[in-house]
This record gives structure tokens, C-alpha cells and sequence, in this order.
């Protein structure tokens, strides 16, 4: 127990210490944020729906930006992967659950750090919603955010550093587009049906919680459990079979 | 159960756009605990395939690898292997002394960490940031990486390649104080003086088998001098190593190659004995030359 401690304190520093992730990671979100919200903190009901513009893209970047945190993971996999340091690792008696689990805690930190800092702007820009409203949309999201962590994971180990970049973008962008982050899909269609199969439609679900939205139904759950479990059975076949020499 | 290290029979074949290249075409190795062992051999020969394989990092096509009486996996995951792989850089963002602490605290028992950064001479970097490091500082935190985690066996795969020979001398010296107690060590050269000077047993791979293993001196007689070719139908190659000045032969066809320990003596006595042998080469001392010789 005492040895993850230290390797992951280690772990912690170096992610905090790489300034140009981190601050892009939190940057963006909070960026964009900014530009949408800002000028218009007066809308008190977007598009007739009786959520104010400021609360509903608040907690719709909370989601866009924690699950680009998680996924980020993988950008930093590729990374280490390519210069070789990973074949070093694997003949350290770190276990492979223990790898997972530090990059995992890592993302997490990036991601909490990432929502922290919107719920913040929010508040600047006077969004009120009742503390149980915070609280609960907070854990859902975070839940919410596993089957990215190993999803993130797994792209690190698929794909090499020169095009983990495009596919990494390629992948947030479809996800935030089909799962809803950016305009809401419809109650009916193809679209509909398609975006409740993806975890990115759930997250979103979850940082509705704070807009008055319901917590998620049996599907929610079984989709973002069984996204879980095959990111990560997956990404543990991956992780095992990478180790050859660049 | 054994007790050191044992490769039997081990083969890997990469397929490549020109076709496969059989890499490792059974390889059998012994180790026994304790002892420091070189596998010798020129680029190309096998020796990284093989240790990626004692190492468990490459999956084998064929054979089996026994560390300590366990798979690869086991044994690594008790701490018992440490190694310092051919490339590699170190991840960025920590410090030299940070990085250290981080992969020690993985291992059941690692030397402390102030006197490894001494012995290998990097205390005056130890607070610098791992991505600063010039190639030759890198290098030797990786060395001091697998000295620190303390292991029954440390693996080193062609740890000089890229030092001059100041660096190398020094290089060897570190690892004869710190590496002689009681730990198996394994490390691939193309270096023969430093198999001589470090190793108790050179093993001596090319093109994916081992041509020759046993003591150091042994390996020198054979490798260290000339090669003569000739053509000489006939005679069997036993017959040829009676001969003065020659170590081994090697049969090919028609033709013969010879390793010598001493070519003058050899060429005469080949002469005395076989008056009809033809179309005599005379090849250099190196031993890539040798190796080519040896086992075209």
C-alpha cells in the first residue's frame, strides 16, 4: 500500500508539473465558457426552456471538459510509450492494475480541477442552484467520468503519439456532438437512439442533474457499466500486448 | 527446480514488409546464480530479441524462459529482475532524484539511494529535471535506476554503446563494485574487451544462434585474431582445429573457415598438411569479421 503511495505521489507531481497540459486542459473549457456566457448572463431562459444560458453551458462544459481530461490520459500514454518508458516499467513489479489505477487518479485530478474551476466561473456569473442540486450532479459526473478514464487509457496504448493528437480530437468531437453536449438530440429518431448508447449522451444526463434534469435510468446505468468493462478489458489487452521496442 | 536462468530452445520470427527475418532460431542458455555473463555478438545477431524475451517482453514462438525457477512475469513482479534496456529516455517532469524514488519505492528491497547516486557519480545532477539531462547524464540514470532497485538479477542490454572509452572504464568499474555481490548479471556487448575484462562466460550469438559459449579466454582465442578462408573439399573440420594456430572451423561446401589464434603459424601448417588447399583469404581481426566467419 505504502509503495503506491509513493509512486502515485510521484505520478501526481508530474501531472501537475506538465504546465502546458494542465492549464490547457483546464484553460479551454473555461475559455469557451467565458465567451459563450459572459455576454450573455442576462439570458434567464435558453431558447424558451427556463434554464438560464449561464447554468445550462456551465454545466454542459463541466462535462465536455472533464471528459476531455480523462480522455487526455491518453495523449500522455502515447507520450511515454513512445520514448520507451514503458517498457522500462513493465519489468518494475508495478501490476498492471496499479498502472491503471494511477493514471486513472491523475485524470481525476485534472478532471476535478477542470469542473471546479466552471462551477467557480459560474458562481461569478450568478448561477444559484440549491447545494443538493451541486452535490449531486458532482458525484454523478464523476462516476460519469470511469468509462472515459479507460477509454483514455486505451486509446494511449492503441495508437502512437504522432496520431494520438487527431484521434483524440476526432474521438471528444464525436462524442460531444452525438452525445448531446453541444445542442440537445432530439426525443425521437435515429439520433435519439444513437446518443443513449454513447457514455458522452450519459454524462451529459449527468450534469443536467444541476438544470433540473432526472439522474439517470437503468439504461444510463447499463450503458455506462458496459462501456466500462469493455474500455477496460480492452485497454488490459492492450496494456499487455505493448511492449516492443518502438 | 532450477535455480538461475534458463532459456531452452527459444525462437522468434518478426514478419516484415520484405518478408520474415528470423530473428532468434533456438537458443538454449544456462546461467547459474552468481555468475556475469556476455552475450557477444554483432548488431543484428539476436542478443536484444533474446534478452526482450528473458525479459518477458516479447512473447516467444517457440521455447521457454526460466528466471529463478518462475516465468518472467512472476519473477519480475517480486522484484527480482532489474534491467537497463538498450533505448529508452527517462519520462519528463520529475527530478533525477525524484524519478529514483519513485521506481525504488516499487522494489522490496533497494540500496539507499544517496550512496547509488554517489557511486554512479550523478549526486551534482540529482535536482535537475529529467528532460534536461544530456544524453550521456540520461544514460547513467538509467544505469543508477537499475543498480538502485538492488535485483537477484540485473540485465543489461548493450550498456556502453554511445560512451567513448573513458566513459566505458568508468562505467565497468562502477558496476565491478556495486554489481559483484552474489548477483547474477547478464549483458549483451559488441565490445569483446569488455566481456573479457567484466564477464566469467561470453556467449556468442549470430544470425538468431549461439555459435560459441564458454569461458572468456576460450571466446578470445577464438574471435579475438584472423579468419582463413580456402577451399579444401574433404577434410573434415575436427581435423583442421588439430592444427597449430587454428581454433575452430567451420565447414561451408568446398570451403572452409578458420579462427585463428595465430594465422602465420596456422597458414604454414595448413600448407604442410593439406599441400592441394586453394583460393586461401586472409580476413581481419575484428570481431564482426570473426562473427562472418564464423557463421556464413
Amino acid at each position: 500500500m505504502k509503495k503506491r503511495a509513493t509512486y502515485l505521489r510521484f505520478e501526481l507531481m508530474r501531472t501537475l508539473r506538465n504546465k502546458r497540459f494542465f492549464l490547457l486542459s483546464l484553460g479551454f473549457p473555461l475559455l469557451i465558457y467565458l465567451l459563450v456566457a459572459a455576454p450573455n448572463r442576462t439570458d434567464r431562459s435558453l431558447a424558451g426552456t427556463g434554464i438560464s444560458l449561464r447554468l445550462y453551458f456551465m454545466v454542459g462544459l463541466a462535462s465536455f471538459g472533464s471528459m476531455n481530461a480523462m480522455l487526455g490520459t491518453g495523449v500522455r500514454i502515447a507520450v511515454e510509450r513512445t520514448t520507451g518508458w514503458n517498457r522500462q516499467l513493465r519489468l518494475t513489479p508495478l501490476s498492471t492494475r496499479a498502472y491503471f489505477g494511477t493514471k486513472v487518479v491523475a485524470g481525476y485530478v485534472v478532471a476535478a480541477c477542470t469542473i471546479t474551476l466552471l462551477y467557480i466561473a459560474g458562481a461569478g456569473l450568478g448561477v444559484h442552484i440549491p447545494a443538493v442540486d451541486w452535490v449531486k450532479m458532482t458525484l454523478l459526473l464523476l462516476v460519469g467520468l470511469v468509462p472515459f478514464a479507460a477509454l483514455g487509457i486505451l486509446i494511449g496504448h492503441l495508437i502512437s503519439a504522432d496520431a494520438v493528437a487527431p484521434a483524440i480530437g476526432g474521438i471528444t468531437a464525436l462524442l460531444s456532438f452525438l452525445g448531446g453536449i453541444w445542442f440537445p438530440v432530439g426525443q425521437s429518431g435515429v439520433l435519439h437512439y444513437v446518443a443513449q448508447a454513447l457514455p458522452s449522451y450519459w454524462l451529459v444526463q449527468a450534469s443536467h442533474v444541476g438544470v433540473g434534469g432526472a439522474s439517470w435510468n437503468g439504461t444510463g446505468w447499463a450503458v455506462m457499466a458496459a462501456w466500462t468493462l469493455v474500455a477496460t478489458r480492452l485497454a488490459m489487452r492492450a496494456y499487455a500486448r505493448d511492449t516492443g521496442r518502438g | 527446480m532450477p535455480r538461475g536462468i534458463e532459456l531452452r530452445q527459444l525462437r522468434k520470427t518478426y514478419r516484415t514488409s520484405n518478408g520474415p527475418i528470423e530473428a532468434v532460431r533456438g537458443v538454449d542458455i544456462t546461467i547459474e546464480p552468481g555468475e556475469t555473463v556476455a552475450l557477444l555478438g554483432p548488431n543484428g545477431a539476436g542478443k536484444s530479441t533474446t534478452i526482450d524475451m528473458l525479459l518477458g517482453l516479447t512473447p516467444p514462438d517457440g521455447g521457454t524462459v526460466s528466471l529463478f525457477g518462475e516465468d518472467p512475469e512472476h519473477a519480475i513482479a517480486r522484484g527480482a529482475v532489474g534491467a537497463m534496456l538498450q533505448s529508452g529516455q527517462l519520462i519528463r517532469d520529475l527530478t533525477v532524484r525524484e524519478l529514483l524514488t519513485q521506481i525504488a519505492s516499487l522494489y522490496p528491497q533497494p540500496l539507499d539511494l544517496d550512496a547509488t547516486l554517489d557511486l554512479v557519480g550523478i549526486e551534482s545532477i540529482a535536482n535537475q529535471r529529467t528532460q534536461k539531462l544530456s544524453g550521456g547524464q540520461a544514460q547513467r540514470v538509467r544505469f543508477a535506476l537499475a543498480l538502485l532497485t538492488n535485483p537477484e538479477l540485473l540485465v543489461l542490454d548493450e550498456p556502453t554503446v554511445g560512451m567513448d572509452v573513458e566513459s566505458r572504464r568508468a562505467f565497468w568499474g562502477t558496476m565491478r563494485d556495486a554489481a559483484s555481490h552474489g548477483k547474477t548479471v547478464l549483458f549483451a556487448t559488441h565490445y569483446l574487451e569488455e566481456a573479457d575484462e567484466f564477464a566469467d562466460r561470453a556467449i556468442l550469438m549470430a544470425r538468431g544462434i549461439i555459435v560459441a559459449d564458454g569461458p572468456t579466454t576460450e571466446i578470445k582465442a577464438m574471435v579475438g585474431t584472423r579468419t582463413i578462408r580456402a577451399t579444401l573439399p574433404d577434410v573434415p573440420a575436427e581435423q583442421l582445429e588439430r592444427l597449430d594456430g587454428i581454433t575452430h572451423a567451420e565447414r561451408r561446401g568446398e570451403s572452409v573457415a578458420l579462427a585463428c589464434s595465430d594465422s602465420d603459424a596456422a597458414i604454414r601448417a595448413l600448407l604442410g598438411a593439406y599441400p592441394q588447399v586453394s583460393d586461401i583469404e586472409i580476413g581481419g581481426g575484428s570481431l564482426e569479421d570473426a562473427f562472418l566467419e564464423l557463421t556464413a
